[in-house]
């Protein structure tokens, strides 16, 4: 694990509305991943984990506070210092809890298109993603539409595309709520290897207690404030969803 | 990978039921610009293979094709000894409806001038040209009569011995060529009972003039044929045509014979002229206003069409921007659908156009111009058809893509 910051949030919050109508969904929320750091962001329902996560992965940009993506600043307030939709592209990789695939295409293109938008060519490209889902065990479902796959299977095929550009920050909202609990360690441990061997900093939004021990560090979020945070996780309990 | 392709081959079915509507729509517009090219074309189709170089008809009418035009026989002579004149011939030209085998039957008559013209300028498909003077008729297969079918026309009865193919009249109707003789026979033909009343007439009005009181012998006369009585002149021809000389100005001999008060006088263009801004032109705007309409109906069902497959494809298009996908990757999406909607509508249309046209009551003639100038339209409204849906994937949000 290297000192270099992944992720830095500096004080961000978020506004919905002005005056009678204002609805603060996140307030000075700061946090700090470091490379090869794998975190988890706890919390019930309404607590502000998607804004949060949103707001990081750049598609909901705070009201202010600062984001910092491998030490460059790409959020200032409201006003984005870099391309967002090519950083994206380069440095993010999104999980979410419901499947994200588009269904007009293959499992295996699902992934391939990730890679093809950056730029690989399409054989490179959908080398690496017929690998990448072996490797999540979804291997013999290389050209089944997405009609055709397990909840759990679809799960799998949307880490494996998060994975496919290499990022240097992944996002995951709830990555194993629809798989077993071998699969769910599996990809738990899928994230901390890539986060090793790669540096990236990985966000995991989760209550799956079985995978908690993978998490260097747990932060707990509740009415938009991050007030809780622990290192070096031995056993948690975690809240329930309201 | 062409994401387009892929879209559609997950809506296969819902693509090809929409490219063959588009298909049939524009078939119809396709359709629409044949069936005025065909118009031109029968309205002009005569004059072309007559290949006549001046068309010398009645006093101020437009000719045989736009009015009655009535000339006397003798005109063909006059006109002949013109200077520069090669040679001049009649030209009788009328249509009829007949009852045939029970049922209707409606043909333009062109009289041909035997013996010189035996019709051999026809485009025969079956049979020959004419090979006497009487009772032999060359009709156009568009009128269902068979070679060696035996057709009543006025008091004879007249023989098919050749079949042609597309020689209809500026109306639509079949085309049929006897001798000019049988052609004034069948367009004069007058009923027993009209014939011997017009005779008691003209012996009636005899009674009363002091010239045939003074000679009874002149009576008589008066109750023979018409054709014999040497006061009333021979039935009159539709036109006289001519072919001016070669290396003769035709402008000059146009100019001698409309000095004539007698004659208005047409060069073969003139007379096409006429034609095309006479009869066809009312249709020309028709059918024009028909394919403006249609081409606009089917703009807008593209655009809905498109703009129903877009709405569709939402949370792809959000996921697309999500993971970092151009906008020109989305454009991209969007417009060659609408392009592949277009095409293969297109194509649906030239195709099943090329099938169905030639059983169309009338002739369908599709030129290249106008497959062009259709493609083109075509290539534009897809581009214009696409923009609402462009429109619409612009304006989402790549957060939409995390509502599930």
């Amino acid at each position: 694990m290297s000192d270099e910051l992944a992720i830095e949030t500096i004080s961000i919050s978020k506004i919905y509305g002005s005056g009678n109508t204002e609805v603060v969904a996140m307030r000075d929320a700061s946090v700090q991943v470091r490379r090869g750091e794998v975190i988890a962001l706890l919390g019930p329902s309404g607590s502000g984990k998607s804004t949060f996560l949103t707001a990081v992965g750049l598609i909901n940009p705070p009201t202010s506070g600062q984001v910092r993506i491998g030490g460059t600043l790409v959020m200032d307030g409201p006003r984005a210092a870099v391309n967002l939709r090519s950083f994206r592209r380069r440095h993010i990789g999104y999980v979410f809890q419901k499947s994200n695939l588009i269904p007009f295409l293959s499992a295996i293109e699902n992934v391939q298109i990730a890679m093809e938008l950056n730029g690989m060519t399409s054989r490179a490209a959908r080398t690496r993603a017929a690998e990448l889902l072996d490797e999540l065990g979804v291997g013999d479902r290389l050209d089944h539409s997405t009609a055709m796959l397990s909840g759990g299977q679809q799960q799998r095929v949307a880490v494996a595309r998060a994975l496919a550009n290499h990022p240097s920050v992944i996002l995951a909202d709830e990555p194993t709520a629809a798989l077993d609990s071998h699969r769910g360690r599996q990809v738990m441990e899928l994230f901390r290897n890539v986060a090793r061997e790669h540096g990236a900093g990985v966000i995991v939004v989760t209550h799956d207690q079985r995978t908690l021990e993978v998490f260097d560090a747990i932060y707990e979020m509740e009415d938009g404030v991050i007030h809780q945070q622990k290192r070096k996780v031995e056993s948690a309990t975690v809240p329930e969803r309201g | 990978m062409n994401l387009a392709i892929k879209d559609i081959r997950h809506n296969l079915g819902r693509f090809i039921l929409t490219v063959l509507g588009i298909g049939m729509l524009l078939m119809i517009v396709m359709g629409m610009a044949g069936i005025y090219r065909g118009l031109l074309e029968d309205a002009t189709l005569l004059i072309n293979r007559i290949d006549a170089d001046l068309w010398i008809v009645q006093k101020d009418t437009r000719g045989p094709f736009a009015e009655v035009s009535r000339v006397p026989k003798s005109l063909v002579y006059r006109v002949e000894a013109v200077p520069g004149i090669q040679s001049s011939r009649e030209f009788v030209y009328h249509t009829i409806q007949r009852q045939h085998n029970g049922k209707p039957i409606r043909m333009s008559v062109l009289g041909l001038s035997w013996p010189v013209d035996k019709g051999e300028w026809l485009p025969l498909i079956s049979g020959r040209a004419l090979r006497q003077n009487h009772f032999e008729i060359v009709a156009d297969k568009t009128l269902g009569l068979q070679l060696g079918e035996r057709i009543p026309l006025g008091k004879e009865t007249y023989t098919v011995v050749g079949i042609t193919s597309g020689m209809v009249s500026s109306g639509g109707d079949g085309m049929a060529f006897t001798t000019i003789q049988d052609s004034q026979a069948i367009q004069f033909d007058s009923s027993g009972e009209s014939v011997r009343l017009e005779r008691a007439a003209r012996d009636s009005r005899g009674q009363e003039n002091e010239l045939f009181l003074s000679q009874p012998a002149l009576t008589e006369q008066l109750a023979r044929p018409t054709a014999e009585l040497p006061g009333v002149t021979p039935p009159p021809l539709s036109a006289v045509i001519a072919k001016v000389a070669p290396g003769a100005d035709p402008l000059q001999v146009e100019k001698i014979i409309s000095s004539w008060g007698d004659v208005s006088v047409f060069s073969r263009h003139g007379q096409e002229e006429l034609l095309v801004q006479g009869m066809v032109d009312k249709a020309k705007r028709q059918l024009g206003m028909f394919r403006v309409l249609l081409t606009i109906i089917a703009a807008i069902i593209m655009a809905l069409i498109l703009y129903t497959l877009t709405l569709d494809k939402i949370h792809s298009i959000a996921l697309l921007k999500l993971i970092g996908a151009q906008n020109h990757v989305i454009l991209g999406l969007i417009l060659q659908q609408a392009l592949l909607l277009g095409g293969l509508g297109y194509g649906i249309a030239w195709a099943v156009g090329q099938k169905l046209f030639p059983h169309f009551p009338r002739r369908v003639v599709l030129t290249n111009d106008d497959l062009i100038q259709l493609a083109v339209i075509v290539c534009v409204i897809s581009v214009l058809s696409s923009l609402l849906g462009i429109w619409k994937a612009m304006r989402v949000n790549p957060n939409d893509a995390l509502m599930g």
